[in-house]
């Protein structure tokens, strides 16, 4: 287990190496560049510009440069607002991603395990469909269609919460319930779609047998290898969660991972863009990591080698 | 391929007997077929009005019964705009799923099932892919290629397959310790064999469940891309785009998104119902039970 984790640690170096190199040509091989997009800036200024953060070197110059500090994860001033330092502006908004996003992820968790396994237990009865019906509902409404429906109900009509900025409890409340809602639906339907397999496996039939309680049999026993599914969308799912979602930062103003991702790339800023997608990617392996870690524990069939 | 002896009743033909009767998944698949064919066809129905064209003196106007779903601000017939905007939605959602589960489910099945090496190169691979900046290979794709609907499946393909791929991948793993698939080996079914008949039918479950919420994902993405220059171009629309705008004009018109939000939701509960009905049907532990 420990040597497996390790390696899988090691080998994360290579991963990210291989994500920098092609982000570092692809963010360059978009058309435009950083600098063009400000008005009437004279060509001097703007020569002087390009020169003072090396954009002027030949490409592969500009790449050796950028792998030597990257690896002391140095990854310089931001273009387009040259007075911070990227690893500052991706630590800074990555706070505020992961308040939204953990707890979007536990509202999904919390909302959508009891659901799917209320469903699978009570299969093709009323409450099954209900159930589904209810996990159903996050999906089908837009993130971005339920975002202003719910500022509009609560905020502009009931005047019970905040309708955006992130500043204090009571704002997190609707960011936090749009980006969980689709999640719900994801959770729910994994974890009955994999309870209502568990529930006739003869090792839960065993623990009925043994005269153990309902409860605990689904729970401790069916359930445990039946959240296996929704382990494996949980990899992706929390880094996506975690790292910001696009919309719901846009929707209520919330100044994290996302709106710098999306400053970063319409503003051609190179290095804050490489600097969102690093973080990014570095998180998504530890989540997957973690998650290939969590098989072994809850199956305990399955070997790590 | 299939072994000597007595044919047992295979997998499709037992599931579609069990499918059948299975009358919720019916009406649901019925439905969605209605639904699509009245999309396809929506050229071709007589008396709708063309979607594009404009009537300014009418404006927007509330569901009636010459526009029983209403008309936009520019007074374009909003039920002729759903339908012909379900085609690009409904097209995209069916291209989307069959790449995630052709490649996403084979690519997952091989990696799980091979362990080792070759899996850890794999899924550094879909790490790759997953951490890619997305806006950055749609905007190159729109720069090096014509845009075009092709376009609009590739950047969606290049992504829809990966969480699929990694939630097979751990079914696999998981599953691949048990005796059935020993007893499969044992009688001599080669690699190929073991993954493709006896491991993917058992991770059917989770593939469905994913896939059918695959559908409405890509819809709305397909929206967003659309946004960019890929996709549909006004004044064409599609749902996605349809919900989009008329979410700006929610307080004022509210039936502009809601007959689009209607279609996209009816067409995910039914693809869920449709899916769950399939899912049983198709569960291999459950072959002869109760018929």
């Amino acid at each position: 287990m420990t040597a497996y984790a390790t390696r899988r640690v090691l080998l994360m170096v290579p991963t990210l190496w291989a994500i920098a190199t092609l982000t570092f040509f692809l963010v360059r091989a978009a058309p435009g560049g950083p600098f063009q997009s400000e008005r009437d800036i004279p060509p001097a200024a703007r020569t002087a510009l390009t020169a003072k953060y090396g954009l002027d070197r030949p490409l592969g110059e500009q790449y050796v440069t950028f792998l030597r500090r990257a690896a002391v994860l140095d990854l310089g001033p931001s273009y387009s607002q040259p007075t911070r330092q990227v690893r500052d502006l991706v630590l800074g908004s990555a706070g505020v991603s992961f308040e939204l996003g953990g707890w979007a992820l536990l509202v999904a968790l919390a909302a959508g395990i009891p659901l799917g396994a209320l469903a699978a237990y009570r299969h093709n009865t009323a409450g099954d469909r209900a159930a589904m019906a209810a996990a159903l509902l996050g999906v089908s409404v837009p993130n971005f269609v339920l975002g202003p429906l719910l500022v509009l109900l609560f905020s502009l009509t009931l005047f019970w919460l905040p309708p955006a900025l992130w500043t204090g409890p009571a704002s997190r409340v609707l960011p936090v319930a749009t980006l969980a809602a689709a999640y719900v639906a994801y959770v729910a339907r994994l974890t009955r779609g994999g309870l209502l397999e568990t529930l006739r496996e003869d090792y839960v039939r065993t623990a009925r047998a043994k005269g153990l309680g309902e409860g605990r049999v689904v729970v401790r026993h069916a359930l445990r290898l039946g959240l296996l599914p929704v382990v494996s969308f949980l990899g992706p799912a929390a880094a996506r969660l975690v790292t910001g979602s696009l919309v719901v930062e846009q929707v209520f103003a919330v100044p994290g991972l996302g709106r710098q991702l999306v400053n970063g790339a319409f503003n051609r800023d190179y290095t804050l863009v490489l600097g969102v997608v690093l973080f990014y990617a570095g998180i998504l392996m530890v989540f997957n990591l973690l998650v290939d870690l969590a098989y072994a524990r809850l199956d305990p069939r399955v070997e790590l080698r | 391929m299939s072994p000597p002896g007595p044919r047992p009743a295979s997998l499709w033909g037992d599931a579609w007997r069990r499918l059948r009767r299975n009358r919720l998944a019916v009406a649901c698949g019925a439905f969605l077929l209605l639904l699509a064919a009245l999309c396809a066809g929506a050229g071709a129905l007589p008396g709708l009005p063309d979607p594009n064209a404009p009537d300014f003196a009418l404006g927007a106007s509330p569901p009636s019964w010459p526009h029983p779903f209403g008309t936009d601000p520019l007074g374009r017939d909003l039920l002729a705009r759903v339908l012909h905007g379900g085609r690009v939605s409904l097209l995209v959602g069916l291209v989307a799923t069959l790449v995630s589960l052709l490649v996403g489910v084979s690519y997952g099945a091989v990696a799980g099932y091979a362990g080792g090496k070759l899996d850890e190169a794999m899924m550094r691979f879909v790490d790759v892919l997953y951490s890619l900046p997305y806006l950055f290979l749609v905007i190159l794709l729109l720069v090096f290629f014509a845009k075009s609907l092709v376009l609009l499946f590739v950047a969606l393909g290049l992504v829809q397959w990966l969480t699929m791929a990694r939630i097979v991948r751990g079914q696999v793993i998981s599953l691949k310790q048990q005796t059935f698939v020993e007893a499969a080996r044992a009688l001599g079914a080669g690699a190929p064999r073991v993954v493709f008949s006896h491991l993917v039918p058992n991770t059917l479950g989770p593939v469905i469940v994913y896939a059918t919420l695959t559908v409405p994902a890509v819809m709305l993405q397909e929206a967003f891309l659309s946004f960019l220059g890929l996709g549909v171009q006004p004044p064409d629309a599609s749902w996605g785009v349809l919900v989009d705008e008329g979410r700006k004009l929610m307080t004022v018109f509210p039936w502009l998104v809601v007959f689009p939000g209607l279609a996209l939701a009816g067409t995910l509960f039914a693809l869920n119902f449709l899916g769950d009905g399939l899912r049983d049907a198709l569960d291999p532990r459950s072959r002869g039970e109760a018929g």
